[in-house]
């Protein structure tokens, strides 16, 4: 085996001795978004409690693929190098029909991107890197073998009831955020439910470690010789370790199917009979694609699995539940400062339902492509992947999952409408894109913003008086400014191949608001510091109250 | 809503007819059903504008009911 999985100890809580506790926040479940959820509020020096039933990380290599947004996002987490130094980076991806290469493709990533369009890493190491990240944080606290076993929800907090093996105790917390994943026993014990579909398959995954020359790269089967009618997937992970994933049909019986005497020759037809490999780990899953109506309920809000299932072809499972956390953290922070009113909690759910739905989309067009409903279903995929050989239109139709590119909010209530004309990519809602720079602090644009709200200005036309006016609001904003003057009341850093100003379509003043979860949410081509109030006002739910901003 | 040309518009109309039966001559029902599929994403790719394969789909659909 080439991983052991580590055990968390368990300690006995005060609680059980007398003490009591009330919790701004507490999170349930230590997977990777209740973890990341954890760290970005602990980052923010919010105390939060995380509570787990088990006292380790996964079991089996489960969510092996994260996206650039989601390293993006570890890096304002600080764990973002070790999960791209550990994890493996691909380009490359092979689509066979039968015995034949159908085509290839090549993510290539456009140059000047400090992260990579995915690496793969076994979500066990993830975890680990994000268990280790929050234990150096003084303001999270992570209890292991804690089993939320009763949760009463009410105007003013949520009471909860967690067994140990030591006995029960009780919790207060203002916040309680669900991320017990997709069978989420907090859900059930609220009585609240999914809605969508299941799909009619199954599917085998088996992690193997095995020596080979194999290239790096995403190979993917229709109907290949070896496993006739049904679909194969083949992909690297870290430490020369493999998922294999084979489409089995409805009619498998999942038990059987597991046991190492019925995936071997499955492994052997497939890698030839001499091929050198163990079995690590294996599962036979079924898929679903549906979400909660809605993600907020009150005090509890739902994150990740629990809130939101989608099929794994595409990579929008953990991908999708570390962005939640990216939206909700620093909206919770800033109603939990009395910052902002608790109405900008409703714009996680609005937001983070309309990422939902566009993964459940993607995820079901992939799904319906890898595993054909009906007769004719099947016949026009055959009819794609045969044509896809020879005419490179069809390849833009073969869908063996459609890889996790983060929504655009372009709808959300807290953009403020253009009022001038912009061209490019960075319409209000999209995540900042990332670009060369030099400056104070490294060599990537992305990290000069997020954390709190900035202003990414174009030249120098921004006067000390106006930066210390934004920097001293009841809701500050730091100024990073592109080119121009060195000064101490702003981040200045330049932008060395011009990759800014043209991802930014900038032009003499241009200015962009970046939220605290880096996504942009106005521009102007003019610095109006009114403007630029109003916008942060509307982008906190505070343009329906009245702000007293400090002068 | 007339972006589908709907007029003849086929220099050889018979000569079409016989070539589209002709392509489907020895084949089994399966074999039939794959090559109207390519046909038709040929056809869907040439044609591109969105509009224009909504309106033909609908015109194809128009008058059948689903089989309960």
């Amino acid at each position: 085996m080439t991983y052991t999985n580590p055990v968390f100890a368990y300690r006995r809580p005060p609680e059980l001795d007398g003490s009591t506790r009330h919790c701004g926040v507490v999170i349930v479940g230590a997977g990777p978004v209740g973890l990341a959820a954890a760290i970005d509020l602990a980052q923010r020096e919010i105390p939060v409690l995380v509570l787990d039933d088990d006292d380790t990380v996964s079991v089996g290599s489960r969510a092996i693929c994260y996206a650039k947004r989601t390293l993006e996002i570890l890096d304002r987490l600080g764990c973002g190098e070790p999960v791209v130094q550990k994890g493996v980076g691909w380009n490359v991806g092979k689509v066979f029909h039968g015995d034949q290469l159908t085509y290839q493709f090549d993510l290539l990533p456009e140059p000047g991107h400090h992260r990579p369009a995915f690496v793969n890493l076994q979500q066990y190491h993830f975890e680990e890197y994000l268990v280790r990240r929050a234990d150096a944080l003084a303001a999270a606290e992570v209890r292991w073998k804690h089993r939320v076993v009763d949760v009463a929800p009410a105007e003013a907090q949520v009471r909860l009831r967690v067994a140990t093996h030591d006995g029960e105790y009780a919790l207060t917390c203002d916040w309680l955020i669900v991320c017990d994943g997709a069978r989420s026993p907090v859900r059930h014990m609220l009585g609240l439910d999914t809605e969508g579909q299941v799909f009619r398959d199954r599917f085998l995954i088996a992690d193997i470690h095995m020596a080979t020359d194999f290239p790096t790269e995403r190979w993917f089967w229709f109907d290949p010789p070896f496993h006739p009618n049904q679909s194969v997937l083949l992909h690297r992970q870290a430490d020369n370790v493999w998922r294999v994933d084979f489409q089995l049909g409805w009619d498998a019986d999942p038990e059987e199917e597991k046991k190492p005497e019925n995936i071997l020759p499955r492994l052997r037809a497939m890698l030839g009979a001499d091929a050198d490999f163990e079995i690590e780990w294996a599962s036979v899953y079924t898929f679903q694609c549906r979400r909660m109506q809605r993600f907020r309920h009150g005090r509890v809000l739902f994150a990740g699995d629990a809130a939101h299932l989608v099929s794994p072809f595409g990579a929008r499972g953990a991908n999708s539940g570390v962005q939640d956390t990216d939206n909700l953290v620093w909206k919770l922070a800033m109603v939990l400062r009395g910052q902002a009113p608790d109405s900008l909690l409703d714009s996680y759910d609005a937001e983070r339902v309309a990422a939902a739905d566009e993964n459940i989309l993607n995820s079901t067009r992939a799904t319906d492509f890898i595993t054909p409903k009906s007769v004719v279903s099947r016949t026009f995929r055959d009819a794609v992947l045969a044509l896809a050989h020879r005419h490179t239109f069809a390849r833009k139709l073969v869908n063996s999952g459609r890889l996790s590119v983060p929504k655009v909010l372009a709808d959300s209530c807290l953009n403020t409408p253009d009022s001038h004309a912009f061209s490019g990519m960075m319409v209000p809602g999209a995540p900042a894109a990332d670009a060369p720079v030099s400056g104070p602090r490294g060599e990537w644009l992305l990290p000069y913003l997020g954390g709190g709200f900035a202003l990414l200005v174009f030249g120098d036309g921004i006067s000390p008086e106006s930066a210390r006016e934004l920097a001293q609001d009841t809701i500050p904003c730091g100024i990073v400014q592109v080119g121009g003057t060195l000064r101490e009341d702003r981040v200045v850093i330049q932008d060395k191949d011009g990759l800014v100003a043209a991802r930014y379509d900038a032009s003499g003043q241009t200015c962009y608001l970046i939220r605290p979860d880096q996504h942009v949410c106005a521009r102007w081509r003019a610095f109006d510091p009114a403007a630029v109030r109003r916008a942060i006002a509307r982008a906190t739910c505070n343009h329906e109250r009245d702000v007293q901003w400090t002068r | 809503m007339d972006a589908l040309n709907t007029k003849p518009n086929l220099a050889a109309p018979d000569d079409f007819y016989e070539d589209l039966i002709g392509l489907h001559r020895d084949l089994t029902e399966a074999q039939s059903a794959l090559v109207n599929a390519k046909l038709i994403l040929l056809l869907a790719n040439h044609v591109g504008d969105p509009d224009v394969l909504r309106e033909a789909m609908a015109a194809a659909r128009e008058g059948i009911s689903p089989h309960l």
